[in-house]
């Protein structure tokens, strides 16, 4: 099947989706994902965030689509074109969509632990205006523990039904769920109950902003400080391939590996995730692929450095010591230029 | 001409008997004994009989659309989640005359091979489902309803579902998910319920009017009922008129005379009530647009305005708005439209099922911001943000409700501007208890 998007024409499998295929030429052209998440079942379709236009919607049938269409749940035909990013309505839509997902949201990323990896911080940046046209009081929940390991603050959900779908397809018997309606639904376990299996801590890593984060991992480090690296244990319950994040020689977090999509196969058990936090406990592989623009990636590999000598040489050059007829003499002999033109 | 409501009001039609002694169930001996089940959708796509629920599609085209692969059972589905507001026909209907639904469904089943039928009930109704339950019952000792119904060979059993009183079960895929025992979040569509609808088997819903039109177009044949209205708007339609209007209540009306005539005349609602004048009409229940009287009477054109989906349609939404369900609210001067907004605006943001982004936020923000503009807090680059947020949310979602939630808002605005901004320019006569405002040179009385 061929398949045209935003000028870029590919041959794909029938069944493969717009997002798919817009994928498979580049992360330039991929909709951004924030409730569709490939290795789970059914989910799509809801943050309409990756809405897209149809200019054509088949070989046999050229007619434009008259809605723009959630272009992760939407099948390509032969002959299909799509624009993504070249289209105006669709970059308009997604101004609005941000706008929306961030309404209700408290912006409280100082103190968040997904900063640095949230998907709504991504699509913000990427897509957002920096300004806002609210002047209403958000909606607020107190956040709740569900159970020893996860932290659940639905200030920052985006209902985005992830946890829900995981819940139910990697673990026996989903416990939370969503809970009324509207902007006041909500996350919950109903009576404030743990969430207790040997797989639940993967909603931890499929959700996309920071409502459930790791509760042995709350406020001890920012992610960009720590340095993630591949490794792989034998575990009887799960692939035991993870990623472990270290802060100095401290095993901080373990997550699963995730792709350049932020999505995990391989999902791991809690064992895994919160009881081996020891270096010795792993396999390590080496350090992990980190996209060179994530905030992840900063000051850590040579590769990104970058150097503030040229600025500071620039303003070394400028340098001039002012003369005020004031008396130096008690003042020790001083260097003409600072000293950072040696490094 | 009443085709639904023609006994309505003889005392006991809620008994088979006497629906019976009216000619009630012939339509079923009719098809189940002298008609195939595709004679009898050949009937209805004949008479031209459109979707009462509010959309306006096509009933026969619809049940044409409905998959057919052997040995998955096939469902019929009848929408009584009538919740929208203004709309109260499928409630009068059911509620005086449940046996004309349930020979409706009989004969609709049969038309598409479905062995097991539904009436998905509003849950606020209750005693709808009594009623109800209790004429299936008597149909069901009659031999009408269960196996070989009037030894013909087809078997039909039919159940009665409440709702939870949500207004989005009303939406057709967010009714299967509740009937299967769900939240009930619309789903992505496609697939259609036609192809995957209930237990992901082909599904066909239909509004509770839709249905009963179906036993007279058996009886009476799909030709007699296409010659009433006009053009593709077939039929009678009932209509639950509201408002400030003489005599309010559910009418049966031939689709095709005026409004003119439907809000004035005395055999309908009998003209606005003493001493005050029309101001704008909601013509379909809440969610379609809101025209203002001078747009209502007559078209753009200078057409007078018909009581038929084409006409009312006519112009678009620039100077149209739709039949929807058929919920009529009259607004006299004495209404304020902003505050008619809100009521709308807080409707839908109470019903948002939260599913999808734009309508959960959109329908908040909305209501948040008109509460303001209603409590004289409002800033002048508010009503250009309302109509903002309404496009963003126009035609982005999943399912109709935001569509619905945008549309009333959208259209307050565009032909009520100038009370829009005078509730925000002086907010102290705004927030005045009754407080309205009047255009210049409009008058109180007529």
């Amino acid at each position: 099947m061929k398949v045209t998007i935003d000028n870029i024409t590919l041959e794909v499998e029938p069944g493969t989706t717009i997002m798919q295929a817009a994928r498979m030429i580049g992360p330039e052209i991929a909709p951004p994902a924030m409730c569709y998440y490939e290795p789970l079942k059914g989910t799509g379709g809801k943050c309409r965030g990756c809405l897209v236009k149809v200019t054509a919607g088949s070989e046999k049938d050229p007619r434009p689509m008259p809605k723009l269409v959630p272009s992760c749940i939407t099948a390509v035909q032969d002959g299909m074109i799509v624009e993504n990013t070249i289209n105006e309505q669709v970059l308009e839509t997604r101004k609005g969509i941000v706008e929306f997902l961030l309404l209700n949201h408290p912006l409280d990323c100082p103190v968040c632990d997904q900063a640095g990896e949230c998907h709504l911080q991504d699509f913000s940046f990427e897509h957002g205006v920096s300004s806002t046209r609210t002047v209403e009081e958000r909606n607020t929940f107190e956040p709740v523990d569900l159970g020893p390991y996860i932290k659940l603050n639905m200030n920052r959900c985006i209902l985005c039904y992830r946890c829900v779908y995981a819940a139910d397809q990697l673990t026996e018997g989903r416990v939370h769920g969503v809970m009324h309606r509207g902007d006041h639904a909500e996350i919950s376990t109903y009576i404030e109950k743990a969430i207790d299996n040997d797989f639940s801590g993967n909603v931890i890593d499929v959700c996309p902003v920071g409502a459930l984060t790791d509760r042995t991992y709350r406020f001890k480090s920012r992610v960009w400080f720590s340095k993630p690296e591949d490794a792989h244990c034998e575990c009887e319950k799960c692939s035991g391939k993870v990623t472990l994040w270290y802060r100095g020689e401290e095993v901080i977090r373990v997550t699963a590996r995730k792709n350049e999509w932020g999505e995990v196969k391989d999902f791991i058990c809690n064992t895994c995730r919160f009881e081996r936090k020891k270096t010795s406990d792993w396999v390590i592989e080496g350090p992990t692929k980190i996209a060179r623009h994530s905030v992840i990636s900063a000051n850590k590999y040579g590769a990104n450095l970058i150097k503030p000598s040229f600025p500071i040489k620039q303003a070394a050059l400028a340098y001039k010591p002012i003369d005020d007829n004031r008396d130096r003499s008690f003042l020790p002999a001083k260097k003409s230029l600072p000293s950072s033109e040696k490094k | 001409m009443k085709i639904l409501t023609e006994h309505i009001e003889v005392p006991g039609i809620e008994t088979i008997d006497v629906y019976r002694k009216h000619g009630g169930y012939q339509a079923v001996e009719k098809a189940l004994k002298k008609m195939t089940p595709d004679e009898v959708t050949e009937e209805v796509k004949k008479s031209g009989l459109r979707g009462r629920g509010g959309a306006g599609f096509p009933v026969g085209m619809k049940w044409s659309f409905l998959a057919k692969p052997e040995g998955v059972p096939r469902y019929l589905v009848c929408n009584a989640d009538e919740s929208e507001p203004g709309t109260f026909k499928d409630h009068y209907l059911m509620w005086k005359s449940p046996h004309t639904l349930i020979e409706g469904m009989i004969v609709s089943s049969y038309a598409l091979g479905a062995n097991t039928s539904y009436i998905y009930v509003r849950g606020e109704l209750m005693y709808v489902i009594y009623i109800l339950e209790k004429a299936i019952q008597e149909a069901y000792d009659k031999g009408l309803l269960g196996k070989n119904i009037l030894g013909s060979g087809y078997d039909l059993d039919l159940y009665v579902q409440s709702g939870g009183g949500a207004y989005i079960c009303g939406e057709e895929t967010a009714l299967l998910e509740s009937l299967e025992g769900k939240r009930g979040n619309p789903r992505n569509k496609p697939p259609f319920p036609a192809v995957k609808g209930l237990w992901q088997c082909p599904t066909v819903v239909n509004n509770v009017e839709s249905i009963s039109a179906t036993s007279w177009i058996v009886n009476n044949g799909g030709d007699a009922y296409a010659q009433i209205g006009v053009g593709r708007s077939t039929g009678t339609k009932l209509i639950s008129a509201s408002g400030h209007i003489r005599k309010p209540g559910v009418y049966e009306i031939p689709l095709g005379i005026t409004v003119e005539d439907f809000i004035y005349s005395d055999e309908w609602c009998g003209g606005i009530r003493d001493g005050h004048k029309l101001k704008a009409v909601v013509a379909g229940g809440s969610s379609v647009p809101i025209l203002p009287a001078e747009l209502i009477l007559t078209t753009a054109a200078g057409e007078k305005r018909l009581m038929t989906y084409e006409s009312l349609s006519d112009g678009g939404f620039a100077t149209g708005t739709m039949l929807g369900s058929g919920g009529f609210i009259v607004m006299d001067e004495t209404t304020c439209i902003v505050h008619n907004t809100l009521t709308f605006a807080r409707f839908y943001h109470h019903e948002s099922c939260g599913q999808c982004s734009p309508c959960r936020e959109g329908t908040g923000w909305m209501d948040k911001v008109i509460k303001r503009i209603e409590m004289g807090q409002g800033r002048k680059e508010d009503i250009d943000l309302l109509v903002d947020v309404a496009k963003k949310i126009e035609g982005n979602t999943i399912c109709p409700l935001g569509d619905a939630a945008a549309w009333p808002v959208a259209a307050a605005i565009r032909h009520f501007r100038d009370e829009f901004e005078w509730h925000i320019e002086h907010p102290e006569l705004a927030t005045q208890p009754g407080a309205v405002y009047m255009r210049p040179g409009a008058s109180w009385s007529n």
